[in-house]
């Protein structure tokens, strides 16, 4: 980064999580490209990092956090996937028929996907930024926006910015203060998060049993530790959350399987309340919605965090070269590139994954009877398979640079 | 294409009056409104933008991957209007003169860089009265300009001695040809409304051949030309082969 002059940021970035801090990290690193950046967040200064969600980083993403200095900060700390399981059954089933499998490589050597403790992956961030020289602003809240021809500054602050990034999550007050409205609803169904280590060795694979509650995964961690997310209704979420930790366990390995063997639970569980959003515009004039501030799906497909992370690729190489051409990146005109680039394949992974929730997630007679039958199922699947692995490999055509482990 | 407008020139100083800042900051805005009046030119604006980046920095040993490409090069825009090819040039660190017949224009044009902190030297003038001046530089631009001016020739030679040796200039403008016709008087004027009616005369339309003649009758040799097409998929310009509607060229005048 380079300093433009004191108190008069190119770019103000709301939000210090995973996009936020990426994105950051993505612009201070663009070649010839001289930004100053502002990175503010409404928490006090984080103390230990305690996201114990388990992420699927797909290879695209991988290649990303190469590019920007993160991966090898997580040395030891990932586990590759070796495989994929997915399985519609009920609970009680003792044998649960796999009916689809993702497995390989996409390229030689280059697991699919990995999986990662969220703490570990914010340690790493973390640290990537302290290596960048990136300061961060806490407990800055965002009361609302002040926009004009030339810039955008946040109520009751005197620097206007050329551009105002709301990576602010879910309630993004920065959406809000744009005025930009939003579609979704809540699933009634909440997403139970914690880890366990299991008898029988994972071996590198993904479990994911669709069960009448909710889809209920295992995603392999290292050592022999499995990240859980396991969806019920939320009145079940919560009631099972709250059990001691035998009954819990048992209901746990009810839902597991019997292949796992027994189970100890290692992290006190969460529940995680899912919902759909999904932003109607992700730009504004001088404004750009990233991550869960633009977008949060259900959790079942494991992408939230890779389509988060594809924003901010895509963001990233819209400013920079509309930087090198000298450029207000600030402007609609700009800004409408990457929401060309990002909105049509968000809203159409939201609609398959939305697809696959309504069909699985639940115990009626003529639904299950169809799932039952086989019939369609893996048609069913397919978009979702194509989804996965298409963003996994991250080396389509349309993808940008950061995916495929080139500089922005 | 075209740069709109034209009060006829009265090529005075360019203060403006404080009365008029209101006026000018209206103008602004809709010049520089991507979905108004002049939205044809910013979406015509990055294919313009790469096409002179490329060619200037190739040509002067720059690195075009940098957001200050053109640091110190003496650049002049010619029908500047509200400054859309300017503030670009400036901001990847040119030293950028701008001159356009209207003085709304250039109190425009003058508003807007000063809210967007840009140091641009715009002028309510002519390329003749420049060139009388003895101004030089190190790239001149004529986009979308030569089709409107009285005498072309007379322009360009105007043009051609304020180009240093080893110095460029840009020329962008319309074939004369009936697909030409069609396309940016028809189709962009009154099909479309991209442009208002009366914009471009097709007698005025330039072929390539009588453009190229007369730059090199000024000592000007052209080094490279291009078609520029409207692509509806993703409502973008490109380059194209196709020079019979819009074209790009950039001609040189050899050291010495």
């Amino acid at each position: 980064m380079s300093a433009q002059g004191v108190g008069t940021p190119d770019i103000t970035i709301v939000g210090a999580g995973y996009v936020g801090r990426l994105l950051a990290l993505a612009l201070s690193g663009a070649r010839g490209v001289g930004l100053t950046l502002r990175l503010v967040d409404a928490a006090p200064a984080p103390g230990r990092p305690g996201d114990t969600r388990a992420y699927a980083i797909a290879a695209g993403t991988v290649r990303m956090l190469e590019e920007l200095g993160v991966w090898h900060r997580l040395e030891g700390k990932t586990q590759a996937c070796s495989g994929m399981q997915i399985t519609d059954s009920r609970a009680a089933e003792l044998v649960r028929p796999a009916f689809l499998t993702i497995a390989g490589d996409v390229r030689d050597g280059e697991p699919f996907a990995h999986f990662v403790d969220g703490r570990d992956l914010q340690l790493a961030i973390f640290e990537a930024c302290d290596a960048a020289g990136l300061e961060i602003e806490h407990g800055f809240a965002v009361s609302g926006v002040e926009t004009d021809t030339y810039g955008v500054s946040l109520s009751g602050d005197e620097s206007p910015s050329r551009l105002l990034v709301g990576a602010d999550g879910a309630k993004s007050a920065v959406r809000k203060a744009a005025g930009i409205k939003t579609v979704g609803w809540s699933y009634d169904q909440g997403a139970i998060i914690t880890i366990i280590e299991t008898e029988v060795p994972h071996e590198g694979e993904a479990i994911q049993h669709f069960l009448p509650g909710g889809p209920f995964a295992m995603l392999p961690l290292p050592g022999n530790r499995r990240g859980i997310v396991w969806t019920e209704k939320t009145r079940d979420a919560e009631r099972l959350s709250r059990l001691g930790v035998e009954h819990f366990a048992a209901e746990m390995e009810r839902r597991a399987g019997p292949e796992v063997g027994d189970i100890t639970v290692v992290e006190p569980p969460r529940v995680y309340p899912l919902d759909l959003i999904l932003a109607r515009g992700f730009v504004a004039p001088r404004i750009a919605l990233i991550g869960d501030a633009a977008h949060r799906l259900h959790p079942l497909a494991g992408l939230g965090l890779n389509m988060g992370l594809r924003d901010v690729a895509a963001l990233a190489e819209v400013i920079a070269e509309a930087a090198r051409r000298g450029e207000d990146f600030g402007s609609l005109n700009v800004l409408e590139r990457y929401q060309r680039w990002r909105r049509f394949d968000t809203v159409q992974v939201a609609a398959a994954t939305e697809a696959i929730n309504r069909l699985f997630s639940n115990d009626l007679g003529p639904l299950r009877a169809v799932r039952d039958l086989g019939l369609g199922l893996v048609d069913r699947m397919a978009p979702l398979k194509k989804i996965v692995v298409s963003e996994a490999a991250g080396d389509a055509g349309g993808a940008p640079r950061l995916l495929r482990g080139e500089p922005v | 294409m075209a740069r709109r407008n034209t009060t006829q020139a009265h090529p005075s100083g360019t203060t403006i009056d404080s009365d008029e800042v209101a006026r000018f900051s209206a103008l602004a805005a809709e010049w520089w409104n991507p979905a108004g009046n002049f939205g044809v030119l910013h979406k015509f604006n990055p294919v313009r933008l790469d096409y002179i980046r490329d060619h200037v920095t190739a040509h002067f040993g720059r690195d075009s991957g940098s957001d200050r490409s053109l640091e110190g090069l003496r650049i002049l825009d010619i029908g500047c209007g509200g400054g859309l090819l300017c503030e670009p040039m400036a901001r990847l660190g040119a030293e950028v003169v701008g001159v356009d017949p209207s003085e709304q224009n250039i109190g425009t044009a003058s508003v807007h860089a000063q809210g967007s902190g840009l140091d641009i030297d715009y002028r309510a003038t002519t390329a003749e009265a420049l060139a009388e001046a003895g101004e030089q530089f190190d790239v001149i631009l004529n986009m979308e300009v030569v089709e409107h001016v009285a005498d072309m020739d007379l322009f360009l030679g105007a043009c051609a001695a304020m180009v240093k040796p080893g110095g460029l200039m840009f020329v962008a403008t319309i074939n004369r040809t009936m697909k030409a016709f069609a396309l940016a008087i028809v189709g962009a004027e009154y099909v479309l409304g991209w442009l208002p009616r009366g914009t471009h005369q097709w007698d005025k339309f330039i072929r390539p051949s009588e453009l190229e003649d007369s730059l090199s009758e000024h000592g000007m040799t052209v080094m490279h030309r291009t078609g520029v097409v409207y692509s509806p998929l993703t409502d973008e310009w490109r380059p194209a082969r196709d020079m019979d509607v819009n074209y790009m060229l950039v001609a040189e005048k050899p050291e010495g």
